[in-house]
């Protein structure tokens, strides 16, 4: 933008050169909605010859003013400074000038301006390694302290409120029962007519009945309850101890020596280790319900082939170990939930972001500890 | 009261808390350094100093929240962050401590803030522990508030239930954080009446973090100052005499308001 013209309006800005001092004419309007105009150019093209000159600025044929006048002559004022220039504000209007004085009132505090974090590329990454590791450690040892806690709770050592684990084990245990019901549902349909369509070419149709089983009751069920419990109450647990952080509550635990880990981490875990695998049982007979529907309308298999071959294809060893990775994703949902809430830092900001980072911890764990139990399962021919 | 091994014999012994050489530090980034200041029974004791200076921090080393980097807490002549974690909390437990805000646990209600915190502690059947939690809940005037949860009651009102909480086991020192931040001028009034109130009624040592000026010199009897350029205290004694005669020019504009003459 040119600072001749002080943008697309009129010439706003007009240099004349007299014998001791250089006037700077003002014109027209010097509002925001005029544009801000720079004195670079003042500068830069030589208008502004000599030093120890005094350049006097005349507001006469200014007709509006707001605090875009007032950034140009603090700009101006800055750079007439630099270059030993005397400028002479008498002539402006009298509340502008003050507002200038009181911009320059306070010298700018040595060290308050951040120094740009430029960061290369290295060093970012680097960065970012220390902080997972760091972040690693804090986990690993919030776990150590939650399972410190569970052990306190077996041999009745611990401080928490019964009805705190009952009021939670409702909240994320029957009132998930509409989310989860449509979830595995789904799945199971999915299940089924992908199975369906397979099978059929081998006129294998029956052999859905046991895909979907299997399915459901070893790994779907289990992780899809993980996944819907991480957004569900994972997220609502950072929320409500982030909160309570905020508020200085978790302070307040501390120094009446409650263990915040036992009085607010282990109802909550409590609740999920019993929740999560309830749910689990339930989502695999949703879903099983889901299969039998689509291969009962798609095919010439009857629903009571369906349940027959069903109780056939899974036995109590996978239902066993089925149960024991929700039990896990129980754990994991409540750690990270409640981690990323003691955790969090005294903003709105901070609650939010420990709600996200709670469940992307969740969902993450869930699907590595999946994985790894899978493998051991396989290991151990379970 | 048995001695904590290696305990200083001295001035320390009979004032409830000492702080000795204390640095406070978030890792590298030093809070506040050097600190030396005795609180006698009976005072009511300010922390003061410019927004931002650490006041706060200062206070969380002596109610056992945070560790000082450096130097020594004595409370009733035992050093707090030395001795055992076993034998810290009964010590903690003569502090009572009013948060900013309060600090009220929000999904309780104000009765069963107090009874918590008794239960903690004592053996009370639960219909004791409410005739308990009454009475303080009494104490600082908010009879017939007991199934009030904290989110119904107005800030002041929060404050003082704060105080109730902080009072559920008899503290012989009180700490309060900023009491008055955010309150009216009447409720603050009140809240300053309320902590002359316990001391006297209650013998108890009162330690307030606080920047109001008009606090400072309605309740306090001691003082120290903080500066949050030099990093460490600038003065120490008696509010009202450190605003007419402190050789320090930081500390009587402190508590003229920026007006020095």
């Amino acid at each position: 933008m040119a600072s001749e013209t002080g943008g697309s309006g009129p010439v706003r800005l007009e240099l004349e050169t007299l014998q001791e001092s250089t006037v700077l004419r003002l014109k027209g309007g010097w509002r925001l909605s005029d544009g801000i105009a720079s004195p670079d150019d003042l500068f830069e093209s030589g208008k502004l010859r000599s030093q120890s000159q005094t350049l006097k600025v005349d507001a006469s044929a200014m007709t509006a003013w707001d605090s875009a006048l007032v950034c140009f002559l603090v700009d101006l004022k800055k750079r007439c400074t630099e270059s030993g220039i005397a400028l002479d504000l008498s002539a402006l209007p009298e509340g502008a000038r003050r507002l200038v004085d009181m911009a320059l009132a306070v010298p700018e505090r040595q060290g308050a301006k951040r120094t740009g974090s430029q960061a290369g590329f290295l060093e970012s990454v680097g960065k970012q390694t220390l902080d997972a590791l760091q972040g690693a450690g804090e986990m690993l040892e919030f776990l150590g302290q939650s399972l410190i806690a569970l052990s306190k709770a077996a041999t009745g050592k611990a401080r928490f409120r019964a009805a705190d684990v009952l009021q939670i084990f409702q909240e994320c245990g029957p009132q998930a029962l509409p989310i989860v019901t449509l979830i595995s549902f789904l799945v199971g349909v999915i299940l089924g007519f992908v199975g369906l369509v397979q099978l059929e070419q081998f006129g294998a149709d029956i052999y859905v009945a046991n895909l979907v089983a299997v399915a459901m009751v070893r790994e779907l069920g289990g992780m899809m309850t993980g996944i819907i419990m991480a957004g569900r109450t994972g997220a609502a647990f950072a929320a409500q101890l982030g909160t309570m952080n905020v508020n200085e509550e978790i302070a307040a635990f501390r120094t009446i020596g409650i263990d915040p880990v036992d009085f607010l981490v282990l109802p909550r875990m409590l609740a999920l280790i019993v929740a999560v695998p309830l749910l689990t049982i339930y989502a695999n007979v949703v879903g099983m319900l889901g299969g039998s529907v689509v291969t009962a309308a798609l095919s010439d298999v009857s629903l009571l082939q369906y349940y027959g071959q069903t109780a056939s294809s899974v036995d109590l060893v996978d239902w066993a170990s089925g149960l024991f990775k929700a039990t896990i994703y129980g754990i994991i949902i409540a750690i990270a939930g409640c981690l990323r809430g003691i955790q969090c830092k005294m903003s709105a900001a901070a609650v939010g972001n420990a709600a996200t980072s709670a469940v992307v911890t969740s969902i993450v764990m869930i699907i590595v500890a999946e994985a790894l139990i899978t493998v051991v399962y396989q290991v151990l021919g379970i | 009261m048995a001695q904590a091994p290696g305990a200083v014999g001295d001035a320390s012994s009979d004032a409830p808390l000492v702080v000795e050489d204390v640095t406070m530090a978030y890792g590298d980034f030093v809070v506040q350094r050097a600190l030396n200041f005795t609180i006698q029974r009976g005072d009511v004791f300010i922390i003061m100093g410019g927004s931002g200076c650490g006041k706060s921090t200062v206070m969380r080393a002596m109610v056992g929240m945070q560790a000082p980097a450096k130097g020594r807490v004595w409370l009733d002549g035992k050093s707090l962050w030395e001795i055992e974690e076993v034998a810290r909390q009964p010590l903690l437990q003569r502090c009572g401590v009013v948060f900013q805000k309060g600090g009220l646990w929000s999904a309780m209600t104000l009765a069963e803030n107090i009874e918590l915190t008794l239960g903690e502690f004592t053996d009370l059947s639960a219909k004791e522990m409410r005739e308990v939690a009454k009475l303080k809940l009494a104490l600082v005037g908010l009879t017939g508030f007991e199934n009030f949860y904290p989110s119904e009651i107005s800030g002041g009102m929060q404050r003082r239930a704060g105080v109730a909480r902080a009072l559920a086991l008899d503290p012989e020192l009180l700490f309060f954080d900023e009491p008055s931040a955010g309150l009216d001028p009447i409720s603050s009034r009140r809240l300053d009446d309320l902590i002359l109130e316990l001391r006297d009624s209650l013998g108890a040592t009162i330690v307030v973090v606080t920047h109001e000026l008009a606090s400072i010199f309605a309740i306090g009897n001691n003082s120290v100052v903080l500066d949050p350029v030099s990093k460490t205290q600038i003065a120490t004694g008696d509010p009202k005499v450190l605003r007419d005669e402190s050789d320090d020019e930081a500390v009587r504009e402190f508590l003229n308001r920026g007006e020095v003459s």
